[in-house]
């Protein structure tokens, strides 16, 4: 019996289903690999054999990179921009849902509905006036200036996360609290935050991630070099130095190595917290 | 409710609705107010008015050869993304939850490219597609053939929609894997006993149930490609060959903030918003006729 199950699973059928999904899993991860081993080797060589592991290994694209083209610079710029994002964003969207799951009010039913209905517009629909208030306000090539709009722009999104979150949490461990005399505001830091980590997590991930790859806002509010987060820099570089391939390489592989590492250890969390939205409807 | 002192709502409220405020709702008001209005500059030189010229931005529509590409580029790109994007991605879940190993090794690798950023796997395509030297001509050196100009107008949007459709098809695999491992095993076993084959089984069990889960794919998956803008532009600034490449996003991008025509930047940026309004609602009739689904 057992035999024959085990002949079952060795089907022409399973062996197929198998090598389409190794080939698709070769299509995802072959382009990085490529860029990643290209990245090694001078320029000569990328446009000649890319295929080849590095005849000359050399370190020559990254010193090039570093010292030249400021990616370290460009690295602190991003971190600042989505930092500030991603700790703007889960303070108020917190904030604003504890209000509209825990109170009762006049005009709930509006906001609630303005907060859904600001999904549907999306950034090239108010970038422009965005852009003219950064003029207006001096703020045009500092990060401020890409940090306001994004955290907007994200609000909307976490704020129905962390509703549907706080929905599904029991009011008694509140409640209690709350008839012990704890205030609002320390139900809300010692009680709420707690129980919200993992909605917490999962905004957090989708947030710094889309405004760290976000270059919409980026090319249009940034346009001094020293200030240029990642995205921005690596957009300048291909169109300044878009031939010199070792080089490209280097760059493409710079932006997406951190990603990487912080994807190996976190993946569970990354794909939850992308997929989150969607399957919230 | 619980609660029984209002103020702490507004503490609790206001900071992030008046971000909202100011920087979505207001905004979107300007965008449209400023679509009816010759903009010569960004800013208003002290004194000046901007001259209205009411719906004009609007007939220029019909006329702007230029925009009739980036719509049709973009509805193109809606349909590619229905077929390709999620097709393939169900074609994958399905597969994935058919095989016994390896499920949380595809899971991984198959959505690894939605967490690179897009300006990067653009970079990234740019170095496959160069004349000289680029990978997919070494390819072709390699097999004793001419090198190919893979952005040439008569193949430049399919090359560019390439990256776009594979590099987001993981997303999908992994919302539509999810809504399959949904469905309960009792319903499988019952149609085997049956005699209902593997095969059927998908079409009559898996696809059914699956209804609302590939409803809300299509509606990203429409909404999304509505707004591409950074795989076109890293691959191609500015819509070349000829703004044959061009998407709404990119011609938006181009019109207002290279050429400085901010009123019409504007016009074509509540284009996409209608655009986007029309198609989900649109999505939502056909395919999602039942409210329980």
């Amino acid at each position: 019996m057992s035999v024959k199950v085990k002949k079952k699973k060795l089907s022409i059928g399973r062996v197929i289903t198998y090598m389409i999904l190794i080939i698709w899993a070769i299509t995802t991860i072959f382009p990085f690999v490529w860029v990643i081993n290209n990245s090694f080797k001078p320029s000569r060589e990328v446009v000649n054999s890319s295929f080849s592991p590095p005849k000359e290994f050399t370190l020559a694209n990254y010193e090039n990179a570093f010292e030249k083209q400021n990616v370290l610079t460009s690295y602190y710029n991003s971190l600042i921009i989505s930092g500030s994002v991603t700790i703007a964003v889960l303070t108020l969207s917190s904030m604003m849902a504890f209000a509209m799951t825990r109170y009762n009010f006049r005009g709930r039913g509006l906001i609630n509905s303005l907060i859904i209905s600001s999904l549907m517009f999306p950034a090239f629909s108010t970038i422009i006036p965005v852009f003219k208030m950064m003029v207006e306000a001096n703020l045009l090539n500092k990060s401020l200036s890409v940090i306001l709009p994004q955290v907007a722009g994200n609000l909307s999104f976490s704020t129905i996360v962390m509703m549907g979150f706080l929905r599904g949490i029991p009011l008694e461990m509140e409640e209690a609290a709350y008839m012990e005399g704890a205030g609002v505001k320390l139900v809300f830091t010692k009680i709420i935050i707690p129980l919200l980590r993992p909605a917490l997590s999962t905004v957090a991930i989708f947030c710094f991630l889309w405004s760290y790859n976000d270059l919409f806002t980026q090319l249009i509010m940034i346009r001094r070099r020293v200030k240029y987060p990642i995205s921005a820099l690596l957009i300048e570089i291909s169109s300044k130095y878009g031939k010199d391939f070792g080089l490209m390489a280097a760059a493409v592989t710079l932006i997406i190595v951190p990603v990487l590492i912080v994807y190996i250890f976190l993946q569970k969390n990354i794909i939850k917290g992308l997929t989150a939205g969607a399957i919230k409807g | 409710m619980l609660y029984k002192k209002k103020w702490p709502l507004l503490i609790f409220l206001l900071p992030g609705f008046l971000m909202m405020l100011i920087f979505l709702y207001l905004p979107f008001i300007d965008n449209i107010r400023n679509s009816l209005y010759d903009m010569t500059s960004i800013v208003k030189m002290p004194g000046q008015e901007f001259k209205y010229i009411g719906l004009d931005n609007y007939k220029y529509l019909f006329e702007d050869p230029k925009i009739r590409i980036s719509i049709i580029n973009s509805l193109k790109m809606m349909g590619l993304t229905i077929v390709f994007q999620i097709g393939i991605a169900l074609i994958l879940a399905i597969m994935v939850d058919s095989v016994k190993h390896g499920q949380q090794f595809f899971r991984i690798v198959y959505f690894f490219p939605i967490v690179i950023s897009a300006t990067a796997i653009g970079l990234v395509f740019q170095l496959f597609y160069n004349y000289k030297g680029g990978m997919l001509n070494q390819v072709m050196a390699f097999l004793g053939k001419e090198p190919i100009n893979w952005l040439a107008p008569s193949m430049a949007f399919i090359m560019i929609s390439i990256p776009i459709l594979w590099s987001y098809v993981g997303f999908y695999f992994v919302i539509l894997l999810t809504g399959i491992n949904g469905i309960s095993h009792e319903v499988y076993e019952a149609a085997s006993i049956d005699g209902c084959s593997r095969f059927k089984q998908i079409f009559y069990i898996t696809l059914p149930l699956l209804r609302g889960v590939i409803c809300t794919c299509v509606t990203l998956g429409v909404t999304g490609a509505l707004k591409v803008f950074d795989i076109p532009w890293a691959i191609v600034p500015k819509g070349a060959p000829q703004g044959l490449t061009h998407f709404l996003g990119t011609y938006m991008y181009e019109q207002t903030f290279t050429i400085g025509n901010f009123d019409y930047g504007s016009t074509i940026a509540l284009l996409m918003v209608v655009f986007g309004i029309v198609v989900s609602w649109l999505v939502n009739k056909i395919i999602k006729p039942d409210d329980n689904l």
